[in-house]
């Protein structure tokens, strides 16, 4: 895993063998730059890289390429993801040529959250690839630099490989199979779904690293602190794949009026100390959802500041 | 077979209620079985159209009749002189049956009675699923008998998802997951290593993406023209 591949910070920090912190920022609903500047200058020299979502839960939003490169420009490493939800193969592979071309040099391959979810879900989808199929596009088209139809491509694109995976849905026993796939396919780092069920988590990483796929990919654990009992509940009912023991709705219920937000910040702090000395867990992918301007204070209170510089 | 539904009785009517004479036409093969689009549904259909245009008092002469299959050209022989008698033909029939008689009769208005919804089976009496999204190019073989592409919401081919939630597809509950009924299923049969393998992207050629389909059988054309000749 030593060879640099796309020259991202992501890549050189996480191959230096730091324990990465990667962060995530939503674009606007509108074409409000200023909104989306506001947002991620929290999160400027905090992390490695930030993530910008593609229309996440299908509702539109500004396209990921385009917030991606905003934060290019403000010197934020961004993390381009892409859905498999609204392109057809040759939109995908004209986007990756195009933020290459940009300069933009992660990219994370998702399925997307159905249509069904979002603010149109009269929509057609389309999923021409699936996740794991985008994945090995990204690799063939780096790696080979042939279109998937055996075509030249005269510049190869330079984009460090990541997927998701998710260890809280079912066949658990699966997971982390469909993991291996994923790496095998060409995923070079891989961020998780937020996790709140520990134990379940646990299990997942005893797994991979019995597998051996923690020394085949680095494997970065997904924390979003909870901020408030009405959010817990929330991702609990409506969000798919998503975990939330009813022990931790508890302790947040237990924290008293106004000390919910705190009490999701300690739990998430005690999830990433365990993590920096999990085996087999390379950093932590911290999804403060539409809560940017806290991540500097919990980087500080994790330890995980200043970020390294490689 | 193919399954399909009967449009609302007012989306019905909205589209008949201009034209003086009716034929409201089923067909007795598939749409049949699901009890939308037979014949008898056409007469029940019939009865329903008359008794709306007395209440709007409205003439329409609505007549009911129907065939085989639409989509065949001997069965339209029999009814033809109904079909010319008509201003507009309302077919309960499949999509491809309504086409096809538009094209038997191409002077003739037809209008669509029914939505044509699925390629599927019956689960029990009334009760129907789909099964076959006609991609073309199956691979049943490899995923247990389970159809991803027509059983998971997003047709992938290396799932399941991170939506699959206690077996269930992230869109509803009511919708089983169609990549863990494939895991559960090779999982009992012993065969999981091949949904362990890749499965590259699909050529979607043989699917409706390749424009539309057509297939000829040139044993039978042969046969045909020795027929004739």
């Amino acid at each position: 895993m030593s060879e640099l591949k796309s020259g991202s910070n992501l890549e050189k920090v996480l191959k230096a063998g730091h324990f990465a912190l990667t962060g995530e920022c939503g674009p606007p609903k509108g074409a409000n730059v200023e909104h989306l500047r506001e947002k991620a200058a929290h999160l400027v020299g905090v992390v490695d890289c930030v993530n910008v979502t593609d229309n996440q839960t299908a509702v539109v939003r500004m396209s990921s390429w385009a917030a991606s490169l905003i934060l290019l420009q403000m010197g934020i490493e961004p993390n381009f993801q892409m859905v498999c939800r609204d392109r057809n193969r040759l939109a995908m592979m004209a986007d990756i040529l195009g933020v290459s071309a940009h300069g933009i040099r992660n990219m994370l391959c998702l399925s997307g959250d159905h249509q069904k979810f979002g603010n149109h879900p009269d929509s057609k989808n389309v999923h021409d690839l699936d996740s794991m199929q985008l994945i090995h596009l990204v690799r063939t088209m780096r790696d080979d630099g042939k279109f998937p139809n055996g075509e030249e491509i005269d510049e190869k694109p330079k984009l460090f490989i990541g997927a998701a995976e998710n260890p809280f849905a079912e066949p658990y026993e699966w997971r982390v199979h469909r993991l291996a796939k994923k790496i095998a396919a060409g995923a070079e780092f891989i961020q998780t779904q937020c996790i709140y069920n520990m134990d379940r988590f646990r299990e997942f990483m005893k797994r991979a690293v019995d597998m051996g796929l923690h020394e085949k990919c680095y494997i970065l654990a997904g924390v979003t602190p909870m901020k408030t009992l009405g959010m817990a509940r929330y991702m609990a009912k409506s969000v798919p794949g998503m975990d939330v023991p009813a022990s931790l709705i508890k302790r947040l219920e237990g924290a008293g009026k106004g000390k919910v937000a705190e009490e999701g910040i300690q739990f998430a702090l005690e999830q990433i100390e365990e993590f920096k000395a999990m085996e087999g867990i390379a950093g932590i992918h911290l999804m403060a959802i539409e809560w940017e301007h806290k991540v500097p204070e919990i980087a500080e209170r994790a330890d995980l500041l200043p970020r390294p510089k490689v | 077979m193919i399954v399909g539904k009967q449009k609302p009785l007012e989306e019905i009517w909205d589209l008949v209620k201009g034209y003086g004479k009716i034929l409201v036409f089923g067909c007795n093969t598939c749409v049949a079985v699901c009890h939308e689009g037979g014949n008898k549904e056409a007469e029940i259909l019939g009865s329903l159209l008359r008794m709306k245009a007395k209440h709007k008092e409205v003439n329409i002469d609505i007549k009911d009749g129907g065939i085989e299959r639409q989509c065949e050209h001997e069965y339209f022989e029999k009814a033809a002189g109904d079909i010319e008698g008509a201003d507009a033909v309302l077919s309960i029939a499949c999509g491809a049956g309504v086409q096809f008689l538009g094209e038997k009769f191409p002077h003739k208005p037809v209008l669509p009675g029914l939505n044509t919804t699925f390629i599927g089976v019956v689960d029990a009496p009334g009760e129907f699923s789909e099964r076959c999204a006609m991609c073309g190019d199956c691979i049943l073989h490899l995923t247990g008998g389970i159809c991803p592409i027509t059983r998971c919401s997003k047709s992938i081919m290396n799932g399941p998802c991170g939506g699959c939630n206690q077996g269930s597809c992230e869109i509803s509950s009511d919708v089983p997951c169609g990549w863990y009924l494939i895991y559960e299923r090779l999982k009992g049969q012993g065969r999981l290593e091949l949904i362990h393998a890749y499965i590259p992207a699909k050529n979607w050629v043989t699917s409706r993406d390749g424009g539309p389909r057509k297939q000829v059988r040139e044993d039978m054309k042969q046969e045909k023209q020795t027929a004739e000749g």
